[in-house]
């Protein structure tokens, strides 16, 4: 259920006991610089995503309980997503996250940036989802492959990158 | 198949069943030779491995009197393509974020007695 390359990729893993996805990823930047990446609107809407998406900043409101909200638009096509900054702290940020198209879904985000020193920084994101049923639900999210086309494309795409 | 998935997350929620998986990786067994090591019933780790085998992560054997359990391994293949999939996406967007940062640092160093104060850049009012 973990699958793990050597950084600076980012490391994933799906717990198995609880509805959690972790994330961690070095950086080139101090924790200062990734937080500002993480909390000016402009900034944040560069690298959001998804690839290939116009991400529009709507409601940003950083301050403990202050809301957020965006929308990713392709082709005339719209995903809102808003959540609720609940905690910015010194190296952490604590969120909710709520896709619009299933606004009674959501995560629960903790970022946390640890110094590793010398302008260098590893991020841990997790996501605890409300039931495994959300959080299977975020790991098959964006396939632009449909699950119905089997086992075979969805490893030919994985194995090429395209659908990456 | 997108329902196998939810139905494999749940089927390895349970700690006995991630362990009879775990077993199962190593050679295919009996539901007797399963239920040896546990001070639960035969009857016990039967039900679980139904809700495993309902979740395609196991099959048994036709062999008459013993069927044997085997691993689906396959299945695993599958969770593991989900969340590589998962991850690549995951790369991807910080990989634009690696972008960012490498601009913010070309626009100089921040002078070191000026205290950063990024939850007010830019953003709240």
């Amino acid at each position: 259920m973990t699958t793990k390359t050597s950084t600076p990729e980012a490391t994933i893993s799906a717990d198995e006991a609880l509805p959690i996805i972790r994330i961690t990823r070095d950086f080139a930047a101090t924790p200062a610089q990734l937080m500002r990446a993480h909390l000016d609107p402009d900034l944040f809407a560069r690298w959001v995503g998804p690839d290939g998406m116009d991400t529009k900043i709507d409601v940003w409101d950083v301050r403990d309980g202050g809301s957020w909200r965006y929308v990713a638009g392709r082709d005339g096509q719209d995903f809102g997503f808003r959540g609720c900054f609940h905690r910015i702290g010194d190296d952490t940020i604590v969120q909710t996250f709520t896709w619009e198209g299933m606004p009674e879904d959501v995560a629960l985000e903790t970022l946390r940036f640890e110094d590793l020193g010398d302008e260098r920084t590893r991020l841990h994101a997790q996501s605890l989802c409300d039931s495994f049923e959300g959080r299977d639900a975020w790991l098959r999210s964006g396939m632009e492959v449909g699950v119905e086309q089997g086992y075979a494309k969805l490893d030919r795409v994985l194995a090429d990158g395209t659908g990456a | 198949m997108a329902d196998q998935l939810s139905l494999v997350f749940s089927a390895l929620a349970d700690p006995t069943r991630r362990d009879l998986v775990a077993r199962l990786t190593v050679a295919d067994a009996t539901v007797n030779e399963l239920a040896e090591p546990y001070e639960v019933s035969v009857q016990a780790i039967s039900k679980h491995l139904k809700v495993l085998e309902d979740a395609g992560l196991v099959t048994k054997g036709r062999k008459a009197q013993t069927r044997p359990v085997h691993l689906e391994a396959e299945v695993f293949d599958l969770m593991t393509a989900w969340i590589e999939r998962y991850r690549r996406r995951a790369e991807q967007r910080y990989q634009r974020l690696d972008a960012v940062l490498a601009e913010l640092k070309d626009v100089g160093p921040r002078r070191p007695d000026v205290p950063t104060t990024p939850r007010t850049e830019g953003s709240a009012s």
